[in-house]
C-alpha cells in the first residue's frame, strides 16, 4: 500500500461565537491516497469548508491531527505551512480569487514568485498551464474581461502550476451554471486521469457524480463514505 | 524575485494614482523643504566664510576713545586719542605682524564729468597687508609716499566702474576736496563685509595726505584707529594684553582709570557671525526635517488604509504560498518606492526653487550632493519605519481570516 497523501485523525475544529465555542467539525478521521478524486458532501454549515481549510492548512485545527503526504501539519512552523501551500497542494475557491490587477498569466505565474522560480521559466510554466485549460490566447488580459468558467479555469492553472500532488476545491463550480460546471469537471477529471489527488466540495450530486469516492458530512462528523460508480 | 515584487508595487502604485500622488507629495514637500535650507543654509555659511577670508585673519582694530581733559570727558568727537607713534609702537610688541594707523571719512570723488561718493581710507601700506589685498592692476603706494603724502590713490573695483566706466583708471587724475590724485592702482574685488557693505566702494591714500589734504585734521599725527594683525591666531590673546598695557601705560592712565581706547576683535566677532549662521542652517534644516516627518505619517496613514483594502489579496496570496516575509517586502517596498519617488522629484523641486532663489535674489545657495545623498537615506528611512508597522500587519494577518474579510 502506498502512503496516504492525507490522513486525518480525530480532527476538530471549534469556532468562538457570542455564544461559546461552537463545534463546527467534531473529530474527523479520513485517509486519502494518492490518484483518489473525492466529493465531499453535506447539507450547509456541516462543516465541509472548515473541513477544507485545514486540508488547505489556511487554519489550523483545534484537536487533532493531520498528516499531509507524511508529515505532521500541526509541528510545522507558518513559514512551512506556506512552503506546503505553495508546493504541495492547489487551493481552488468557490469565488475563484484572482488578483484582479494582473494579467492571466501574472495571476498564474505568482505561486512560481513565491517559490522563486526565475522570470523565464515562470513566463513558460504559466503559458503552458494557460494553454492546458484552453485559455493561451487570454494570457495578458485581465480576470475581469473573462467569464467565470474562464476565469476558474485561470484558478486552476495557478492551482497547478507549481505541480502540486493535490487539489483542493471548495465548491469549484458553487458560481457557475451547469454547462460551464461541467467543464470545469471536465478538466478535473483530465487531471485526475493524469494522476493528481483530488478532493472537491459539492452540494450537487450530478457534479459529485464525476468523483470516484463521496464522502457526507453531518453536523461536523462524516456520516458516509463511499465509492461511486465512476471508480470503475 | 525582488524584481517581480517590484513590478508589482509599482502595479499597486499605478493602481490609485492621485492617491499615490497625494502620498508623495508629502515626501515631495518635505525632501524639497530640506533641500532648500540645506542650500540656503549652507550658502549663508559659505557666504559668511567667504567674507571672513576676504576682511583678513586674525584682527584687532584699537578706536580712538574718550579722553578726559581736567576732569571733563569728551567723545571720540572732541579729538583722537591715538596716533602714529602708538602705532609705531604696538608695531614692536612681540607677536604682531602689521600694524597700520588709519583714518576714514566718506568723501566725493570727480574725474571729469563723474562723481563718486565713497569711503576714503588714509593709512599705511601694511594695511593692504594686513587684509590680504592685492592690487590687480598698477601698482601700491610705500612708505615714502606716506613720508611725503604724495597724492596718489588706490582705488576700489566699484569706484573704477563708476567713475572710469571702461577707461583704465591707473595714471589718471582725480580729485578729491579739490585735491588731484593719481590713481596708482586697482585694487583686488572683495564682495560684501558682514555689515553687507561693498567693500570695493572704497579708495586708499597714504595717511599723511589724508590727513593734509582730504580731512583736515586739526591734530596731525593723530589717529582714529589702528588696525593690527597678529602673526597667527595663538598669539591674539597675548597681542590683545600687549596692546592694552602698552597704550595704558603710553597713554599715561592711572590704575582704576578707564582705557581712552577700545580694542575690537574683528576676527572674533567674524567667529561668532560664522556661529550664527551655523545655528541658523541646523534650525532651518530641523524645521524642514518636520515637514520629512509629516511625510512619512502620510505614507504609514496610505499603507495602513492600503493594507486593509487589500486584506483579500492578502489572502489570496498567502493562499498561494506567499511566506509572512514576501508579504513583509510587498508592502515596504511599495512605501519605499512612494518615498524614493517622493523624494526624487523632492530633491528636483528643491534644486529647482533654490536655484531658483539664487537667481531671482541673489541669495547665495550652496547645492552639495551630500545634502542629496543625505535626502535620499532619510527618504530610504522614512519609507521603511513608516511603512514598517502596516507591511507587519499585513505580514502577519491570518491566511484564513484575511480571505474570509470582504
Ligand atoms: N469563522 C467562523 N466563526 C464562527 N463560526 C463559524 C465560522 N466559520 C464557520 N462557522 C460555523 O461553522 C459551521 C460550519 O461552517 P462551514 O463553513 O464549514 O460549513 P459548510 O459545510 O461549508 O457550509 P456551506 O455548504 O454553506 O458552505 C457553520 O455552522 C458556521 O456557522
Ligand atoms: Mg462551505
Amino acid at each position: 500500500m502506498t502512503q496516504p497523501v492525507i490522513r486525518v485523525v480525530g480532527l476538530g475544529k471549534s469556532y468562538e461565537t457570542a455564544a461559546g465555542l461552537f463545534p463546527a467539525l467534531r473529530g474527523v478521521d479520513l485517509e486519502i491516497r494518492p490518484g483518489e478524486y473525492i466529493a465531499i458532501m453535506g447539507p450547509s454549515g456541516s462543516g465541509k469548508s472548515t473541513f477544507m481549510n485545514l486540508l488547505g492548512c489556511l487554519d489550523t485545527p483545534s484537536t487533532g491531527d493531520y498528516f499531509l503526504a507524511g508529515e505532521n501539519v500541526g509541528q510545522m512552523d507558518k513559514d512551512a505551512l506556506a512552503i506546503l501551500r505553495n508546493r504541495t497542494l492547489g487551493f481552488v475557491f468557490q469565488g475563484f480569487n484572482l488578483l484582479p490587477r494582473m494579467s492571466l498569466q501574472d495571476n498564474v505565474a505568482l505561486p512560481l514568485v513565491y517559490a522563486g522560480t526565475d522570470k523565464e521559466a515562470r513566463r513558460s510554466a504559466a503559458r503552458e498551464m494557460l494553454d492546458k485549460v484552453g485559455l493561451g490566447q487570454y494570457a495578458e488580459s485581465l480576470p475581469s474581461r473573462i467569464s467565470g468558467g474562464q476565469q476558474q479555469r485561470v484558478a486552476i492553472a495557478r492551482a497547478l502550476v507549481n505541480k502540486p500532488q493535490l487539489i483542493l476545491a471548495d465548491e469549484p463550480t458553487g458560481n457557475l451554471d451547469s454547462h460551464t460546471s461541467e467543464e470545469i469537471m471536465r478538466l478535473f477529471g483530465e487531471l485526475n486521469a493524469e494522476g493528481i489527488t483530488i478532493v472537491l466540495v459539492t452540494h450537487e450530486p450530478d457534479i459529485a457524480a464525476h468523483c470516484k469516492r463521496q464522502v457526507k458530512f453531518l453536523d461536523g462528523e462524516i456520516v458516509s463514505d463511499h465509492l461511486t460508480g465512476a471508480a470503475a | 524575485m525582488l524584481k517581480a515584487m517590484l513590478g508589482e508595487a509599482w502595479l499597486a502604485m499605478g493602481a490609485n494614482r492621485l492617491r499615490t500622488a497625494l502620498t508623495m507629495l508629502g515626501m515631495v514637500i518635505g525632501v524639497g523643504a530640506v533641500v532648500i535650507m540645506i542650500a540656503i543654509g549652507q550658502g549663508a555659511q559659505y557666504a559668511v566664510q567667504q567674507t571672513i577670508s576676504t576682511m583678513g585673519s586674525n584682527l584687532y582694530i584699537v578706536l580712538s576713545g574718550s579722553f578726559t581733559t581736567a576732569g571733563v570727558r569728551s567723545g571720540s568727537a572732541g579729538g583722537p586719542t591715538l596716533n602714529v607713534a602708538d602705532a609705531e609702537a604696538i608695531a614692536e610688541l612681540d607677536g604682531v605682524a602689521n600694524v597700520a594707523p588709519t583714518h576714514q571719512g566718506s568723501r566725493q570723488l570727480v574725474y571729469g564729468s563723474q562723481n563718486w561718493s565713497t569711503s576714503v581710507v588714509g593709512t599705511t601700506p601694511p594695511y593692504l597687508e594686513a587684509r590680504a589685498w592685492n592690487i590687480v592692476n598698477g601698482a601700491s603706494f610705500g612708505d615714502s609716499d606716506v613720508r611725503s603724502s604724495t597724492r596718489v590713490a588706490l582705488i576700489g573695483k566699484t569706484v573704477a566702474q563708476n567713475l572710469f566706466g571702461d577707461e583704465d583708471p591707473v595714471g589718471k587724475t582725480m580729485r578729491i576736496q579739490q585735491n588731484p590724485f593719481t590713481v596708482i592702482g586697482v585694487l583686488g574685488s572683495k564682495g560684501q563685509n558682514l555689515d553687507g557693505r561693498d567693500q570695493d566702494d572704497t579708495v586708499i591714500i597714504p595717511l599723511s595726505t589724508a590727513q593734509r589734504k582730504v580731512f583736515g585734521t586739526p591734530f596731525l599725527g593723530s589717529v582714529r584707529m589702528i588696525m593690527v594683525q597678529a602673526d597667527s591666531a595663538e598669539s591674539m590673546p597675548k597681542v590683545e594684553a600687549g596692546i592694552e598695557s602698552l597704550l595704558r601705560q603710553r597713554h599715561r592712565l592711572r590704575e582704576g582709570s578707564p582705557n581712552d581706547f577700545f580694542l575690537r576683535n574683528l576676527s572674533a566677532a567674524a567667529e561668532s557671525e560664522a556661529e550664527t549662521t551655523r545655528t541658523m542652517s541646523i534650525l532651518l534644516g530641523a524645521i524642514a526635517s518636520i515637514s520629512l516627518l509629516v511625510g512619512g505619517i502620510g505614507i504609514m496613514n496610505i499603507m495602513l488604509v492600503s493594507v486593509t483594502e487589500r486584506t483579500r489579496e492578502i489572502g489570496i496570496r498567502m493562499a498561494i504560498g506567499a511566506r509572512q516575509k514576501d508579504i513583509l517586502t510587498q508592502f515596504l517596498l511599495e512605501a519605499v518606492m512612494i518615498s524614493f519617488a517622493g523624494c526624487l522629484l523632492g530633491l528636483v523641486l528643491g534644486l529647482a526653487i533654490a536655484l531658483g532663489i539664487n537667481a531671482f535674489t541673489g541669495m547665495v545657495v550652496v547645492i552639495s550632493g551630500s545634502a542629496a545623498l543625505v535626502a535620499f537615506a532619510v527618504a530610504a528611512m522614512v519609507g521603511i519605519f513608516f511603512g514598517w508597522y502596516p507591511a507587519r500587519k499585513a505580514a502577519q494577518l491570518d491566511p484564513i481570516e484575511a480571505l474570509r474579510y470582504q
